[in-house]
């Protein structure tokens, strides 16, 4: 690995993707509020970006970033109606703890 | 040889019958339905008829039943001079009992049924005496006995009737598993089950006598011993008096239980090679003889006395087989049929004469009463005594002589056969007095002749039992000859009448110890004074039965119900499958806790089979595979 | 520079994610969850993505994270709570998650023919986004917009005050 002062190398910048993928994984694991949950979900998203970002700038692809930009409108829809959810499972359940909410078993 | 003689037409026409009234009897007139049955033995009568002109031995095929390698199975007819005397008999006797059954049955609810049966055993009787091959012989033989069980059984309300029927076909299918064995040793040995075929076989081979041929031979006996009723497989055929009387008189006395001799006489080339056979097939004859003569001796039951009078005739025509004589014993056979059908269809007479009572301590005084059935049966009465010149003196005295000039054994056999003789006449006669002569002792019954349909068929029968036999013995070996061989036994001409007086003088015996007890005086209390013991003894028929069901009844059931039910069925089968099911709710059961409802347990899941994906997916690509080229081209 | 900024702008973003699993009240998650967002335009901007580091800052920063933080406020979400559920997440789970690491991470590295990252030509404008976008994926475009509206809509109907069969709130 040569490090030039100012170059970075792009591969960098995919591994920070892929530990930011896992971290998200992770959060989804263990954290017990729904939207603490819902947070992990949207950081899962965010390191896709980066990487289809990453992989935009090698080949100069315009399309990688288009699909980044899809990516976050569909993100934005689906945190809205994905908040609604939360709220209306908090109106019903009145609590937000993920181990509670536990009715869709045999 | 050449033009065809439609031989498949006899076994048809009665099964077209059985077909038909099995059917639409139920629906048809009573008319009908007799035209029906009747046409059918009578057509078979007369495609016999017709046939017996053309020149025999006459085999017809009608196709490949079994090819197994070189195995194979033909369904052929034989028309040869055994076939063809037993056909004529058949068909003509059976004929003449379908007449008496239209007046006997008449009032029956099952009239259609009945004819159903009667017309479905000819099919199968007919087809056993055609077969041209063992095992075409063999659907004869089991079918006969299901047509037997069915007509044993017909009044199948009355346990005891359906109780026979059973007794009857299961005992028929311990004989028929030694005729099996025969059959799969015979495959074994000779690889065809074709009779000529066999034959030749065995006389290509001169030099092949006993070890696997008595083996067979025994086999095939065993067989004969249980739809012939001999010892030890004869019990059923006294319960089959349950049965309608001309069933008696058609199954049980004339066809069904002499397939057994026909058998024998068709394989006795077999036979032939084998002495030890021959030795126990004659022992066993002489011994049923004498042993069922002893019984028949102190029965009421008119027509116990007659079963046991058939158990005791079959043994002369095995006797008879036993010393090699096989067309005495098929002459036996011929002009028992004659004279103990009529006496069954006579016995039937007098039974609807007294309306239905069988007990002869009750009757007595018929002669009267009923003029023409006591003519009739006064023929058969002396014809199976043996009086001079009537069919049975022929033919009796026919095995007689011969097993006397059988060596040792046959000396000993011959006095077993005449002492039976002489019983015979007695017994005969007993219930010749017991039944016409004398009082009346029954004081309900009002004893009437029976309608022309039951007459006719019994003047028939009288007048073949009185001149059947005069074609003479040796005339009737000459003409079965081709098939059976020549008997090589000679006997010297005063021997030989010095036989034949013998056996009239122990008939003439039995007849006159009869007359002494039971016309002068009455009452079959005579036989048991002198010996309380034996007369009871006989009278239980030795307790066979008795001992059968304690040795042989008893344990199977045992067996099945404590082994079988419960160990196998309970236990073993009914365990294995409440096993199954425990297992699937054991498994059920593990499976329903990975089903928590809980989220993060099944995002966990969710990442496992994720990574393996990932995995699937992207390694051909990075690991061992050449390595990564995600140009894209033209960039 | 180039390398500096990246550095930097890297561990700020680790940090928050860390942080986000870290913290127990959810606000702090998210505002932790807005540092990784921030840091994540600047890294986007170090790669010539100029537009979509400002969508960024102005969707996700701006908007979702707003909407995440109002959220929580609304429902008054409070710390978390230590709950005894199945421990699979941690037996089954963690596991999997470093094999997706491994995985991914083998993957990427095993890459050929990726150089350095380059901005000095490579700037993606805000018109090349549009050229395409307007032009050969305008029909994606438009049913972004409709999915949108249909998001609004659902958000409204689920978020209703009102009981499950949707009646009107007395």
């Amino acid at each position: 690995m040569h490090i030039v002062s100012h170059e970075v190398p792009l591969v960098w910048y995919l591994i920070l993707s892929a530990v930011l993928f896992c971290l998200g994984i992770v959060g989804f694991l263990i954290k017990r509020n729904l939207i603490t949950v819902f947070m992990s979900i949207e950081l899962m998203l965010n390191a896709v970006n980066l990487s289809f970002v990453t992989f935009a700038h090698q080949w100069h692809e315009v399309k990688g970033q288009i699909f980044v930009f899809f990516v976050m409108m569909v993100a934005a829809a689906e945190a809205a109606v994905g908040l609604a959810i939360i709220i209306a499972v908090f109106r019903a359940r009145s609590t937000l703890a993920v181990d509670r909410i536990d009715l869709m078993k045999l | 040889m050449n033009e065809p003689l439609h031989l498949w037409l006899i076994p048809v026409l009665p099964f077209i019958g059985f077909v038909l009234n099995g059917l639409l009897g139920r629906r048809l007139p009573k008319a009908v339905v007799s035209a029906i049955a009747l046409l059918a033995p009578l057509g078979s009568f007369l495609v016999v008829l017709f046939a017996s002109r053309a020149a025999l031995a006459h085999t017809e095929g009608y196709g490949t039943w079994i090819t197994a390698g070189s195995f194979n199975v033909d369904i052929t007819f034989v028309l040869d001079q055994l076939s063809l005397v037993m056909l004529l008999v058949i068909t003509g006797v059976g004929f003449l009992i379908h007449i008496y059954s239209v007046g006997y049955m008449h009032s029956d609810e099952g009239y259609w049924r009945y004819f159903a049966y009667l017309n479905l055993f000819l099919f199968f009787m007919t087809t056993l005496v055609l077969a041209g091959n063992a095992l075409v012989m063999f659907v004869g033989w089991e079918g006969v006995g299901l047509a037997s069980y069915l007509l044993i059984g017909f009044w199948f309300q009355k346990k005891s009737a359906a109780d026979a029927g059973k007794k009857a076909f299961i005992v028929n299918r311990i004989g028929d598993f030694g005729f099996l064995i025969g059959l799969f040793l015979l495959i074994a040995t000779f690889g065809t089950l074709s009779f000529s075929d066999l034959a030749a076989r065995v006389a290509a081979n001169p030099t092949m006598s006993g070890g696997v041929l008595t083996v067979i031979a025994l086999c095939l006996f065993i067989g004969a011993t249980g739809k012939s009723a001999q010892l030890p497989l004869y019990v059923w055929l006294p319960d089959a008096m349950e049965g309608p009387t001309p069933v008696s008189a058609l199954i049980h006395a004339a066809t069904m239980v002499t397939a057994g001799v026909y058998m024998v006489a068709r394989t006795h080339f077999i036979f032939d090679r084998s002495p030890l056979a021959l030795s126990v097939v004659a022992i066993i004859g002489a011994a049923t003889a004498l042993f069922a003569a002893t019984i028949g001796l102190v029965q009421t039951d008119i027509k116990r006395v007659l079963a046991y009078s058939t158990v005791s005739q079959l043994g002369y025509m095995f006797l008879g087989c036993g010393v090699a004589a096989y067309s005495a014993a098929i002459f036996h056979l011929i002009t028992h049929a004659f004279f103990k059908a009529l006496l069954f269809l006579a016995a039937g007479s007098v039974i609807h004469a007294m309306g239905g009572e069988q007990d002869m301590r009750k009757m007595g005084g018929l002669r009267a009463k009923t003029p023409i059935t006591f003519w009739t049966m006064t023929a058969a009465v002396f014809a199976i005594s043996g009086f001079p010149f009537l069919s049975a003196f022929f033919s009796k005295d026919a095995i007689l002589a011969a097993t006397f000039a059988s060596g040792s054994l046959g000396k000993l056999l011959w006095f077993v056969g005449l002492v039976t003789a002489g019983l015979t006449a007695f017994y005969m006669f007993r219930l010749w007095y017991l039944t016409f002569f004398g009082e009346t002792r029954s004081h309900d019954a009002h004893p009437h002749e029976s309608p022309w349909p039951m007459l006719g068929p019994l003047v028939i029968l009288a007048i073949l039992s009185i001149g059947g036999g005069w074609i003479g013995a040796s005339r009737f070996g000459a003409f079965l000859s081709p098939i059976l061989g020549t008997s090589t036994e000679e006997m010297s001409g005063s021997l030989e009448y010095i036989m034949m007086a013998l056996a009239v003088a122990a008939g003439a015996v039995g007849w006159f110890i009869a007359h002494r007890m039971y016309h002068q005086r009455s009452a079959a209390a005579q036989l048991a004074a002198p010996a309380p013991a034996g007369y009871n003894l006989l009278q239980n028929k030795y307790y066979v039965d008795e001992f059968y069901g304690l040795t042989i009844v008893k344990p199977l059931i045992a067996v099945s119900k404590y082994f079988l039910e419960w160990v196998v069925d309970i236990a073993i089968l009914g365990g294995l499958a409440w096993a199954l099911g425990a297992l699937a709710v054991f498994f059920g059961a593990i499976l329903q806790r990975w089903q928590s409802g809980n989220i993060r347990s099944y995002a966990a899941w969710l990442a496992l089979g994720a990574a393996v994906l990932l995995y699937f997916v992207l390694a051909p690509h990075v690991f061992g595979a050449p390595s990564l080229h995600l140009g894209m081209a033209g960039h | 520079m180039h390398l500096i900024l990246f550095i930097i702008f890297a561990a700020l973003c680790l940090t928050g994610a860390v942080n986000l699993l870290f913290q127990k009240q959810p606000i702090n998650s998210a505002l932790s969850l807005i540092v990784v967002m921030t840091s994540l335009a600047v890294l986007y901007l170090l790669l010539g993505a100029e537009f979509l580091a400002a969508a960024q800052v102005i969707v996700y920063a701006g908007a979702i994270m707003v909407l995440f933080t109002f959220v929580v406020m609304l429902l008054n979400a409070g710390r978390e709570e230590r709950t005894l559920g199945s421990q699979a997440y941690r037996t089954v789970g963690f596991p999997a998650v470093a094999a997706i690491l491994a995985v991914i991470a083998t993957s990427f590295v095993k890459l050929q023919g990726f150089g350095n990252a380059r901005i000095d030509d490579h700037i993606t404008s805000t018109a090349d986004l549009s050229a395409v976008l307007f032009t050969k994926l305008l029909l994606p475009f438009e049913v972004t917009s409709v999915l949108i509206l249909v998001a609004i809509l659902g958000s409204v109907a689920l978020a209703r005050k009102g009981d499950a069969e949707g009646r009107e709130p007395k």
